[in-house]
């Protein structure tokens, strides 16, 4: 009995020829010596910081800063701590990372779907327009831009204007910024209204065009809503919208809202470069679907916009988004570069001014990297996401 | 019920539809909206090409010995004669550049055995260069043995400190790269995580900060009072860095091996790093070639930012140079066009190769 | 090959091609083509590769462009007016050599795309319609699956179901059969079958399957070199073929 036993349990080698516990062995051992590792320089940055007086400790977030920051989208001043050096800094950043993936991606496109126009010439100045970014350095676009283009913008008092609105000089631009008067709520509302009537507008032509087929103009309707309700409302309400206008008096500019050069040169540079980058993505996307595609669209008696709309673009935006994620991320973390013209974002006064003053290089390094990681990682998380989600089901 | 034994010759197409005037009327002026954009995209031509061709060469002065031997009007791109040769090695001391030039120079002669089909030592070849050479060419241009003088790393500069940090980068990187992409594949979850962990650190952070990092924070890594060579410590960072990106871009390379490679290696009773060597890794690194010189090119145009912790790459010396010399200032438009020319031509030429690379093993796969 | 130009001939013919010439570039690829199709006839179209006879049915919904010669469909000339195309490629159907299903939607909605946005149908009817199609071809089942959860067999079935929907009066067929695995080339050719036999379907097939020929063609034609060489009913066809062409191409194939 025990022999038949012993005969239908597979045997067992020796510990160590054990695939499992050699796999055991070697990583026990390799977090031992990783752990061996971690301990001698968290040792060594210690007793060394301590040699150079350097303090240890997050206590310095709430100690004055001492600086002013050129552009902050909160109230900063010199006597800010040094934690809300760190918001103005992050949302420095911010704001250049979402107008630089805005503007890039617009490009980006128009760039990418001129390249497969039929128009020779277009194309070939999309091409060329590609070739040329893509292959030059950004830090050195950055720097042509904010260098040679905007040093080279007249002074202040002979700016270059557009249309009495709009100056542009070596200061940077001053642009009109929007005062809101009495009743102004209303409009707001009204947009918000008019929002999700476009929303119902078309949930029920959907439904209509299920029962019934016959098809409504939603995206018109809509686009009519959004803008035209709140419209009327302003209109009736009096137009409550001042524009507090530049207007040059002295020395500068007073009133209105004004760019600093180094936001701009920096987000000229990012967005055409990332666009460069983006238009290949498009136009690898739309090339992806395949010919035979549209030739069957075609066949079925599909307009060449309905084509787009159903077929085309549906497959083309599969194999567009990973990769242009990928390009946003890549963008977030090139504003960076803003450290070499003076654009103050998250690396420049923190990871730069702040370090300089306090020393505290190891707690200063880890925030920063703590937040290009989280965004990474957000996005990641997105990516993953979405391809789980629109991965054409296969057998 | 038809049969001819005819055969009808084949007959050129019509005059309008092929010839120039046709290709014209297709192409450029297919429809009002077309013929609309090209008349505008002559337009801008016409207001950019004509005067940038003005300013870069006509009007341009070659050379002269100080800002007033240029006129105004055109590029002086004298200034960059008269600094080139400090734009391509830095502070390097022009009677010892010799030994950078032998040093690329043999390197240069050492791939081209690569590019020649009936070659067949091929992967040892491209181990020695990528593994052995590096440091024969450290030892040769810092010096200090074979009664070399000692030229230390602050004076190498320009062109040749963006060569040296990109191809040291890539070589150094691709081994530590292969080892983390076969670390995220592997079946043991300390190993897989541990690599997961550090390719995706590396990737998440801009290269900037781990710049920072490098030069501010290693001295405190190590023990009390050992210096730290500044170029050294840049490097250790980019290593660190393009190690990540490499990984990823063979792991891509791994995942597309069919899984019967894997298993017909295993049947034949190989181990694990030997199936890797012999049957894996070649055909995978075969594949991602193309991807590895994107990162390359990637690379190389990365190193412009070592200029922020004070190493002067070409970017950083033509800054360099038009701050710290009066004789030249205000020109920083032509340092920056003769950079951006620079880097571009690099840039383009191993893009074209990397396409062409791909299209070749495309077909042979 | 009656050229009778009076409108009651004409009327007779669904699709009339008249001293068609195509060119790709300089290359003369479809050499003065005379054709005539009644309603309800089947014609079959082979030719060695290169011969132009996929370029020849692409010709008639305008996938390719014709430079010299007519082309008439229901007595209307195809030229490029958008219009008039539109009309031509809701009455004339076609199923292409790699299927082309749109794989990021479903079976049914492959098949209710266009009845829902060309013909404005709908939904419900749509689905109705397609269904019945689906049992046409014998695959009701999969309506909810997605094209790459099926064979290739499958897939091409569902095809010609989609181009059916259209209800169209022509159907043109791009060798169906020759990106399929052996096995299911059968019963792609059953649908087709039954579709001439039960259906009245006029037919245009660029095809290889000479059985599928001999069972259900009305006539049987011969390409090569961009001209049509032979055209006989397919009894004369394939046991007397009149040119050398011809008969140098069946012995290639018939082994």
């Amino acid at each position: 009995m025990s022999t038949q036993q012993q005969g239908l349990t597979p045997g067992k080698p020796a510990i160590w020829n054990d695939p499992h516990y050699r796999a055991l062995f070697f990583q026990i051992l390799l977090i031992i010596g990783l752990g061996a590792f971690l301990y001698i320089i968290v040792n060594n940055t210690l007793s060394n910081m301590e040699s150079r007086g350097i303090s240890t400790g997050f206590a310095f977030l709430s100690e004055r800063a001492g600086f002013d920051i050129l552009q902050k989208l909160i109230p900063y001043s010199a006597d800010s701590t040094y934690g809300r050096t760190f918001i103005v800094g992050l949302l420095n950043t911010i704001l250049i990372t979402v107008l630089g993936i805005v503007l890039a991606t617009v490009l980006g496109f128009i760039v990418g779907i001129a390249r497969l126009s039929k128009n020779w010439l277009i194309a070939k100045i999309a091409t060329v327009y590609i070739e040329i970014f893509r292959n030059i350095p950004l830090l050195i676009q950055i720097f042509f831009w904010y260098f040679v283009v905007l040093r080279a913008m007249p002074r202040a008092k002979e700016s270059l204007s557009f249309g009495e609105m709009f100056y542009l000089n070596v200061r940077g631009m001053n642009t009109p910024y929007p005062v809101p008067g009495e009743g102004f709520d209303f409009t707001m509302i009204a947009l918000a209204i008019a929002v999700i009537a476009a929303f119902i507008v078309r949930s029920w032509a959907k439904k209509r065009q299920q029962a019934t087929g016959q098809q409504f103009p939603i995206f018109w309707t809509g686009l009519g809503l959004i803008i035209g309700l709140p419209l009327i409302v302003f209109l009736l309400s009096g137009s409550p919208l001042t524009w507090d206008m530049p207007v040059f008096k002295g020395f500068n500019f007073r009133g209105g809202m004004s760019i600093i050069p180094e936001l701009l040169a920096l987000l000229i540079a990012l967005s055409i470069y990332t666009a460069a980058f983006i238009a290949e993505i498009v136009r690898s996307g739309i090339l992806a679907v395949s010919k035979g595609q549209t030739e069957a669209a075609l066949s079925l008696g599909l307009q060449p916009n309905q084509n787009l709309r159903l077929v085309v673009i549906p497959q083309a935006m599969r194999v567009i988004i990973p990769p242009m994620t990928s390009q946003y991320l890549n963008l977030a973390k090139n504003s960076s570069l803003a450290t070499a013209i003076g654009y103050p974002d998250l690396v420049a006064v923190f990871m730069g001014t702040t370090l300089n003053q306090t020393g505290q290089a190891v707690e200063i390094i880890a925030m920063v990297m703590a937040v290009y990681l989280t965004i990474s990682l957000t996005i990641s998380l997105f990516m993953n996401w979405y391809n789980a989600k629109m991965s054409l089901v296969e057998r | 019920m038809y049969v001819t034994d005819k055969m009808l010759p084949a007959l050129p197409a019509p005059s309008n539809s092929n010839g120039p005037i046709h290709w014209l009327k297709n192409n450029l002026f297919s429809s009002p909206i077309n013929a609309v954009l090209t008349l505008l995209a002559l337009y801008f031509l016409y207001i950019l090409i004509p005067p940038a061709i003005n300013w870069a060469i006509i009007d341009a002065d070659w050379f002269a010995e100080t800002r007033e031997g240029c006129s105004r009007e055109g590029a002086c791109w004298a200034f960059i004669n008269n600094r080139f040769g400090q734009t391509i090695y830095g502070f390097y001391p022009p009677e010892a550049q010799w030994r950078v030039n032998t040093a690329f120079l043999a390197l240069v002669l050492l791939c081209i055995p690569l590019f020649i089909q009936s070659f067949t030592k091929k992967g040892w070849l491209g181990a020695f260069i990528l593994l052995i050479f590096p440091f024969i060419a450290y030892v040769f241009i810092h010096g200090g043995s074979f009664g070399l003088e000692i030229i230390g790393t602050d004076k190498w500069g320009g062109l040749m400190l963006t060569l040296i940090i990109s191809i040291i980068g890539i070589t150094l990187a691709l081994p530590l790269g292969i080892i983390l992409a076969l670390g995220r594949r592997s079946e043991m979850p300390i190993v897989k995580s541990v690599s997961v962990i550090f390719i995706e650190f590396w990737r998440g952070v801009p290269l900037i900060t781990i710049l920072f990092m490098s030069s501010v924070m290693l001295p405190l890594f190590l023990p009390e009072g050992s210096d730290f060579d500044k170029l050294a410590r840049a490097m250790i960072g980019i290593i660190l860095f393009q190690a990540a990106y490499v990984a990823e871009v063979v792991r891509g390379g791994l995942q597309a091996i069919p899984k019967g490679q894997y298993e017909a290696a295993v049947a034949m009773g190989l181990t694990y790093w030997k199936s890797m060597f012999l049957v894996i890794l070649p055909q995978a690194l075969k594949l991602v070639i193309p991807g590895l010189v994107n990162t390359f090119i990637a690379l190389f145009k990365d190193t412009t930012l070592v200029l922020i912790i004070g190493l002067f790459d070409l970017l950083g010396m033509v800054e360099n140079v038009l701050g710290s010399d009066s004789k030249w200032l205000g020109f920083h438009t032509e340092g920056l066009v003769y950079t951006a020319f620079v880097f571009w031509a690099f840039c383009f030429a191993m893009s074209r190769y990397s396409m062409s690379l791909e299209r070749k093993l495309h077909t042979g796969h | 090959m009656s050229k009778a130009n009076t409108k009651a001939a004409m009327d007779d013919y669904i699709i009339r091609m008249i001293n068609l010439n195509k060119w790709y570039g300089n290359f003369h690829v479809l050499k003065d083509i005379n054709l005539d199709v009644k309603q309800g006839e089947r014609i079959v179209v082979c030719g060695p590769s290169g011969s132009g006879k996929s370029t020849l049915i692409r010709c008639i919904n305008h996938l390719e462009e014709h430079q010299k010669g007519q082309i008439i469909i229901e007595g209307e000339e195809l030229t490029g007016d958008i219009k008039h195309l539109e009309k031509v490629r809701t009455n004339v159907g076609m199923c292409f050599q790699h299927f082309n299903l749109f794989p990021h939607l479903s079976i049914m909605d492959n098949l209710t795309l266009a009845p829902i946005w060309v013909r404005k149908t709908p939904k419900a009817e749509a689905e109705a319609d397609a269904m019945k199609y689906l049992e046409r071809v014998k695959i009701p089942d999969q309506a909810d699956k997605y094209p790459g959860q099926l064979s290739g067999g499958q897939q091409q079935r569902v095809a010609i179901a989609r181009s059916l929907c259209m209800n169209p009066k022509v159907m043109l067929f791009d060798e169906p059969t020759s990106a399929l695995d052996p096995e299911m080339i059968s019963e792609v050719l059953d649908v087709m079958v039954e579709l001439a036999e039960e259906g009245g379907m006029t037919m245009i097939c660029v095809t290889h399957e000479m059985g599928f020929a001999k069972q259900v063609a009305d006539r049987v034609i011969f390409m090569d070199a961009g001209q049509i060489i032979e055209e006989n009913v397919p009894e004369e066809f394939f046991n007397n073929p009149q040119s050398e062409r011809t008969q140098l191409f069946l012995s290639q194939i018939i082994h």
